[in-house]
């Protein structure tokens, strides 16, 4: 359901490609994250987190790795993955935009700002422009409610937002951006 | 004369711009010559004056907001009175006094768990320690455990998580079990979306949660404990891991904890995003790496919890407050409070209110009290019309309610309930159908989906307030809403959903005219839904 203030989830494709079959040892940066989680029974959600921190998203074929090298089934694996909200199956964008959507956010003005936002970056929540610079999210209080609206970008909090305000964030990340060797 | 400023540096104060003041501060002081050491601290509460800085000379201190960077070295030159310069303009002094008193948003506050929030730097366990920190530990490590419940229980200290289950009781659950192995686990997962008490204490006063949770490993005889902090709050988890860090080089941790014999170590878990693993059994299954759904209850976790073993589970502020309680009495955090409810809670008073913050008050203060007389009543002039207590498990009370203590029993006699400490203020311009089809559509697409009457019910009551915010409401639509919220208020399988009906059954109660006027004028008497426009 499209509606401002829904978190919508992303979810794996049906479809999704897990990639060749595992004939390769996992990539290093990948064993260095798993090899200190080895048979730790509270590890799982700390295994995806950490990959997410590797990569910026749950590439499918890590999943696979993990769970071959740590032995748990796959369907569980992703059954956790799916399971929160924190996970995500696709690249971000290098700017990842996060417009709080939780209560003292919405009644000072998150919906006109998600909007906005949407409209000036041409995407849906839960996508990532064509030129992969924008990631737009939505996120439930970032415990900035006293400055309200709040906005992130990057894990920057920006408070105090207005729809304005929010284009102009655009248009300053976008330039900081492009300024960039 | 060495000066001391301080600037709070919490996720609130960062979001407005904190870290450019200090920065520009520092560049200032070396310019001006002055010495003078930047200190981060936490949040004071008063995050409507955010950034704030307080500068402290010689025993007397100022506090001056908010104050972008623009202004640090007109500050710093006024304030020390340096040649050529004009004192600092009276509109950015906030207090004056130590106490803070003169502010009226600080003077009917009592502070108890952020005592030292903006205060004291939460990255140094000596700031701590100079406040006072773990001489609650020490008292504690002197007495028998069963001692320590019995000052829990005379205290009246209840679950600052929502429920307010006495937590003295819960810890003597605990402690008879005969299972030798038990756990704690703090719950910092915070799922309300428009709260931030339990960030605020972690992140300016880490040590005080870590030292309440030695006690309570003291008193229970737990082995390990669990922190179980939300994704979203980076800073927060940083804080903790430092001070953690930090307890076990100095003792507080780790084994045999100030050579009483008592071994215990805490690990921090970062949640992943899912406000249904506030819930406690769902916590759990998420500290164990599984999907967090809950499941039924019995047994409860001080029975069966983590991998089956008895497990003693609180939030954060209750936590918190323990260590106050060893060193100032029982008797004296009971008398702070109502008969049945003991000591202080925190509240983050947010929406349409003049002084937005953090604020800490005596139980039994009146929402009045709280709403108006510390944040000043309703921006820009206008009208009062709802305060929601308690997140999308509480309710939205009206100004006739205004007189109500804050307080469990009172709370839930209206049909809102104390909760962790959301209280977000509407006016005029929220149209309460359209927040309540927004706390809807939280807890719709927040329900794990386990079970049915919650899966399907919030679905249902989600879709007939979409309805009724599009104009196209049915003339039994209030009544179909009121069979829903009442199944699923009395068949879900956890806290999430048989509260969930919470928001619908408040504003139909007290704002039924808004309904009815939805439905059989197409009209939106707050003038927020669009399509009724
Ligand atoms: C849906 C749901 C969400 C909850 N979220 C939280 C939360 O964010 N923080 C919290 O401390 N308790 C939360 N609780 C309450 C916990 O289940 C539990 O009662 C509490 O942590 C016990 O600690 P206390 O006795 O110190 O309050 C939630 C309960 C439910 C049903
Ligand atoms: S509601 Fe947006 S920061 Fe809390």
């Amino acid at each position: 359901m499209a509606q401002t203030g829904t978190a919508q989830q992303t979810r794996p494709r049906k479809t999704m490609y897990l990639g060749d079959p595992l004939a390769e040892p996992p990539p290093p940066e990948l064993l260095a994250v798993l090899d200190p989680l080895r048979g730790r029974d509270d590890a799982l959600v700390t295994v995806l987190q950490r990959i997410q921190g590797l990569y910026g998203y749950l590439p499918a074929r890590s999943v696979r790795y993990a769970a071959r090298e740590l032995g748990v089934p796959l369907a569980r694996m992703f059954g956790v993955a799916t399971f929160y909200n924190q996970f995500r199956f696709t690249p971000p964008g290098r700017i990842r935009l996060q417009v709080c959507c939780g209560t003292a956010c919405h009644v000072r003005g998150a919906p006109a700002i998600l909007q906005r936002l949407k409209d000036t970056l041409g995407i849906p929540a839960d996508q990532t422009t064509p030129d992969g610079m924008f990631t737009l999210q939505t996120v439930f209080c970032v415990g900035g409610c006293s400055l309200a609206p709040v906005v992130l970008s990057n894990g920057q909090a920006h408070g105090r937002m207005t729809a304005v305000g929010a284009e102009w964030l655009v248009r300053d990340l976008r330039a900081a951006e492009e300024g960039k060797p | 004369m060495t000066a001391s400023i301080r600037v709070g540096t919490s996720t609130c104060g960062l979001a407005a711009g904190a870290e450019e003041t200090v920065r520009a501060l520092q560049a200032a002081a070396a310019q001006l010559d002055l010495p003078a050491e930047i200190k981060r601290t936490g949040c004071l509460g008063a995050c409507h004056r955010e950034p704030l800085v307080e500068i402290s000379t010689n025993g007397t201190s100022v506090l001056y907001g908010p104050m972008g960077p623009a202004h640090a070295r007109e500050l710093l030159a006024g304030h020390f009175g340096l040649p050529g310069a004009e004192r600092p303009s009276e509109e950015w002094v906030v207090s004056r006094a130590a106490d803070r008193r003169d502010y009226p948003y600080f003077a009917p506050q009592v502070k108890v768990t952020t005592v030292n929030c903006g205060v004291i730097d939460p990255l140094s366990l000596d700031d701590y320690l100079a406040a006072g920190g773990y001489e609650g530990l020490r008292r504690a490590l002197a007495l028998a455990p069963e001692a320590v419940i019995a000052a829990v229980q005379q205290s009246k200290l209840r679950g600052r998580g929502g429920a307010g289950y006495p937590t003295g009781v819960k810890w003597e659950i605990c402690r008879n079990q005969p299972d030798p192995l038990k756990y704690l686990v703090c719950n910092a997962d915070e799922g309300d979306p428009g709260a931030f008490m339990d960030r605020t204490v972690i992140e300016g006063d880490p040590h005080r949660v870590l030292e309440g949770m030695v006690i309570a490993a003291w008193a229970i005889g737990a082995r390990r404990g669990y922190v179980y902090v939300r994704a979203e709050y980076p800073l927060a988890v940083k804080h903790l891991e430092a001070a953690i860090a930090q307890a076990r080089e100095a003792g507080y941790l780790g084994t045999d904890i100030l050579g009483a014999g008592l071994d215990f170590d805490i690990i921090v878990k970062e949640g992943a995003g899912a406000f249904v693993c506030g819930e406690e059994t769902a916590l759990m299954h998420s500290i164990e790496g599984k999907r967090g759904a809950p499941r039924m209850r019995p047994p409860y976790p001080a029975e069966s919890g983590l991998w089956g073993h008895p497990t003693n589970i609180n939030n954060v502020e209750t936590y918190a407050s323990v260590p106050s309680i060893m060193t100032g009495g029982a008797a004296w955090f009971a008398g702070l409070g109502t008969a049945q409810s003991g000591g202080t809670k925190t509240f983050a008073l947010t929406g349409a209110v003049r002084l937005t913050g953090l604020v800490e008050v005596p139980i039994g203060m009146t929402l009045r009290e709280v709403i108006f007389g510390i944040g000043g009543g309703i921006r820009e002039d206008g009208t009062f019309k709802a305060v929601q207590i308690g997140g999308p498990s509480g309710g939205c009370l009206p100004a006739a309610l205004l007189e109500t203590p804050v307080d469990y029993e009172p709370l839930r006699a209206t049909g809102a309930i104390m909760g962790s400490g959301g209280m977000v203020v509407v006016d005029e311009e929220t149209c309460m159908v359209d927040f309540t089809r927004y706390f809807l559509s939280f807890t719709q697409s927040e329900s794990c989906g386990k079970c049915v009457p919650c899966r399907i019910g919030t679905r249902k009551m989600l879709g007939i307030l979409t309805r009724l915010t599009r104009g196209e409401g049915r003339p039994d639509d209030l009544e179909r809403l009121e069979r829903v919220a009442d199944t699923v208020r009395t068949t879900s399988l956890c806290g999430l959903g048989t509260t969930a009906p919470n928001p619908v059954l408040t504003t139909l109660k007290y704002f039924r005219d808004e309904y009815t006027a939805h439905i059989h004028e197409r009209r939106c008497p707050a003038g927020a839904c669009a399509a009724l426009r």
